[in-house]
């Protein structure tokens, strides 16, 4: 049986999950240059250890309202493809390991503007997580 | 002019693009009809050619360029790609390659190459390939893994080993006893490694008149062949350098006899004794492996790492500085210069002044103006310009192809330059600076310029483009045209600036830097070609400012001067405030709401305002403080945030935070 061994992160009361594969590290918030004339999820970029690394609030681009940074206030490194960023997420909570046949496609009542970012979900115990898309957070807007 | 410290460079490089014809040409027998591999093939050879006719290596650059005409007949679809004719142009790259290392062995790179050549011409002819010829009837000699080794250590004492091959006259009685002196002979200069049939054989007369053997020494073919030829009875002596790199592949030995091993072991010795005795002559010194070419990206690697140091020693010397212990504060000052002294050679290890590139070029320019007859002056210009090594290793090509160009094409011939009224000797301007974000590099010559007629009727008859749109292109679009592939203007394909292969190289080329190359030119006055290369790792001087609580890096390269201006001296036209700036009219730009700063501060009286200018243009940056003047490393903002308006880029501060450097070409309209 195939296992996906997943990151866990909390935003807003959800818990979401992303592949390990796609997380580089995951880094406490620090000192955020923010970048004129960019969406306005796109917080800035930070200095990540030399590398200058755009930083993306999740809660801002899934439409959220934007919340105080406290000590649990994450940012997780993403790769995908050439692209590395950074994302804001309320807290990184855990690993975990999950089935892929245990992966449910996204249900119908999640409202319309964070379906689209969402490959699945998977129920584990009493816990549920939601399986980021990443390649549709990193989309960028046309126009 | 010293051309040593080129040398290196040259080596790996020809390695490289050898190493990239080999594989082509292998690929290419797969298949056959795949234009794309020929060309690729092509452009290698083109290079090592023009390498080293530069470098002076005539042989190389003779058999490449024959190489390059067969090249040249299998694209056109002259000739059709046969394993006969792969047979031929693999020997002639083996040739190459024999040469290369003969170079950096510290030889001449000398070798007879007639033969291939002359195969190498025949094909062009369209004829067929007659079958391999062997170059004098010797054997190619085996040798075990013991015996390669010998001969590789001699080679590196500085001993030359050849084979020779030695026939005696039909008629001669005792063959034996001639074998006998031939070998007294030799061991006299040198020791015979192995010899075909065996020294046994030999001696029981069990050979017909004909043997070889392998001989490690220090002098030379000819005296070497004198010598035996001193011996009655012998009729030839042919002398053949071992292939040192072939007999590694070829492992197995004809005998492997004990005795033999034994009587090695013997010479070995003795060659030893010999080069305690005799003084060494000039063998040349092994000019390879003085430089490692390092992947750019763990440079990359280091370079971050080594900021992230430079931040924590800035925290530690400012714990140091509050407790105040003496040994503490000694141990990091310690470490402080120690680490300045490191971020030196990490910065230097990237950046290199385009200089070591530049050098290179009076040299073939001279050669260049000498072959054509022309009279050239080269003028170079902003030498000291630094650029990334993965620039610098890259531009040389394009640069020598646009130099070639713009002395073949462009400059014209005295005579024609005199009827023209212009001055006998041309000139070729070889420009680098920086500016902005950029580095820049042009090449301007007073020549002919590129004629649109022409170069159309050209683009038009080779197919580039259709006759209706010609009328409609401006005139630099039509310069854009020649870097179109298979487009060249010479009527005569000469051997300076090919075939046309080298203008769409050079775009390409510096395209894959990020860069771009455009042309400016006017007829019967010149032409330009501006080649614009992105800094990628360049460390350049910046303005620190302040707008409200962010910091911003404007490069020093665009500015002209900082001033105070007082908000009752600013003026108004057409809607825009200006201020007078020596005399001049300045428009007035507020950085804090081109950018969208959060304003927290209130409004000064004074106006800290930086003069920019990009061109003629000028443009006032209104700023809330001048920071100061800073050396920055320019970063990207990665691949996520491309095309930010008026960034360039972001360099790291000291205290580890990033600021956005400003692209003041993008202000300025």
């Amino acid at each position: 049986m195939a296992e996906l061994k997943v990151i866990v992160f909390q935003l807003k009361d959800e818990e979401y999950a992303i592949p390990v594969q796609q997380v580089r590290s995951i880094e406490k918030i620090q000192h955020i240059t923010r970048v004129p004339r960019v969406p306005k999820y796109v917080k800035g970029v930070i200095n990540l250890r030399g590398v200058v690394t755009p930083i993306i609030d999740l809660r801002m681009r899934f439409g959220l309202e934007e919340a105080e940074f406290s000590d649990h206030t994450r940012v997780i490194i993403v790769a995908l493809d050439d692209v590395e960023v950074g994302l804001i997420v309320d807290a990184a909570n855990d690993v975990v390991d999950i089935e892929t046949e245990a992966i449910e496609p996204p249900p119908e009542v999640v409202d319309a503007t964070t379906a689209e970012y969402i490959n699945g979900v998977v129920k584990i115990e009493k816990r549920l997580f939601i399986l980021l898309n990443l390649e549709k957070v990193l989309e960028k807007e046309k126009g | 002019m010293d051309m040593s410290q080129y040398l290196e460079v040259f080596i790996d490089e020809s390695r490289e693009h050898l190493q990239t014809i080999n594989e082509q040409l292998l690929e290419l027998e797969k298949n056959p009809d795949d234009v794309s591999i020929v060309n690729e093939i092509f452009r290698s050879a083109h290079t090592l050619k023009g390498m080293s006719a530069t470098m002076g290596f005539e042989d190389l650059a003779n058999l490449t360029h024959q190489m390059e005409n067969v090249l040249d007949a299998i694209r056109n679809g002259k000739i059709a790609v046969t394993p006969e004719l792969l047979d031929v142009i693999f020997r002639a790259v083996d040739d190459l390659e024999a040469m290369v290392a003969s170079i950096s062995e510290g030889g001449d790179g000398k070798r007879d190459v007639t033969n291939v050549v002359a195969q190498l011409k025949q094909i062009e002819k369209g004829e067929a390939v007659a079958a391999p010829q062997k170059p004098a009837p010797t054997h190619e000699q085996t040798y075990d893994e013991f015996e390669y080794t010998i001969l590789k250590q001699s080679a590196e004492q500085g001993f030359h080993s050849y084979e020779v091959t030695v026939k005696l006259r039909s008629d001669c009685l005792l063959k034996a006893a001639r074998v006998f002196m031939i070998f007294e002979v030799i061991e006299q200069i040198g020791e015979v490694i192995k010899s075909v049939p065996t020294v046994e054989m030999l001696e029981a007369e069990q050979f017909d008149d004909q043997f070889v053997v392998t001989v490690v020494t220090k002098v030379l073919e000819d005296e070497l062949q004198k010598r035996i030829m001193k011996v009655s009875e012998v009729e030839q002596v042919i002398i053949q350098r071992v292939n040192l790199h072939r007999s590694t592949e070829e492992e197995k030995t004809t005998e492997t006899k004990h005795e033999q091993k034994e009587e090695q072991q013997a010479v070995e010795q003795a060659v030893e004794k010999k080069q305690e005795g005799q003084e060494e002559k000039a063998t040349g010194k092994q000019v390879s492996n003085k430089t490692i070419r390092v992947n750019i990206e763990r440079l990359d690697v280091l370079m971050n790492l080594f900021e992230e140091l430079v931040i924590d020693r800035g925290r530690l010397e400012q714990i140091s500085r509050e407790l105040n212990n003496p040994e503490l504060h000694e141990t990091v000052e310690r470490m402080s210069r120690i680490s300045g002294d490191l971020q030196n050679i990490i910065l230097n290890m990237r950046m290199v002044p385009v200089e070591t590139v530049f050098n290179r070029f009076p040299r073939m320019v001279r050669q260049l103006a000498r072959d054509l007859g022309k009279k050239i002056n080269l003028e170079i210009i902003g030498a000291e310009t630094e650029l990334d090594r993965t620039v610098i290793d890259e531009i040389g090509d394009p640069l020598v192809h646009l130099l070639r160009n713009a002395i073949d094409h462009g400059i014209e011939t005295p005579d024609v330059r005199r009827a023209k009224g212009k001055q006998e000797e041309g000139t070729v301007k070889l420009k680098a600076y920086h500016s902005g974000n950029h580095v820049f590099i042009e090449i301007e010559d007073d020549g002919a310029g590129i004629s649109r007629e022409k170069v159309l009727k050209k683009a038009i008859s080779k197919g580039i483009i259709s006759e209706q749109n010609a009328a409609n292109l401006t005139d630099k679009q039509v310069y854009e045209l020649i870097f179109a592939s298979g487009f060249s203007t010479a009527d005569k394909v000469s051997d300076i600036s090919g075939r046309g292969v080298g203008l769409d190289v050079v775009k390409s080329t510096i395209e894959s830097l990020g860069g771009s190359v455009s042309i400016d030119s006017e007829e019967g006055v010149g032409s330009i070609f501006s080649i614009q290369l992105p800094l990628t790792l360049s460390i350049i001087s910046v303005m620190l400012v302040e707008i409200q609580k962010e910091k911003y890096a404007i490069p020093l390269s665009s500015i002209i001067e900082t001033a105070i201006v007082k908000k009752e001296d600013i003026l108004h036209a057409h809607n825009q405030k200006v201020i007078d700036f020596r005399g001049k009219v300045v428009p007035l730009l507020f950085l804090k709401d081109i950018f969208e700063v959060p304003v927290v501060k209130e409004d000064d009286d004074f106006l800290s305002v930086v003069i920019v200018r990009k061109g003629e243009k000028m443009a006032g940056l209104v700023v809330d403080a001048f920071i100061g003047q800073q050396e920055v490393v320019l970063k990207s903002l990665g691949n996520y945030l491309t095309s930010v308006f008026a960034i360039s880029g972001a360099t790291i501060l000291g205290d580890g935070q990033v600021a956005l450097i400003i692209d003041c070409n993008a202000l300025i309209k």
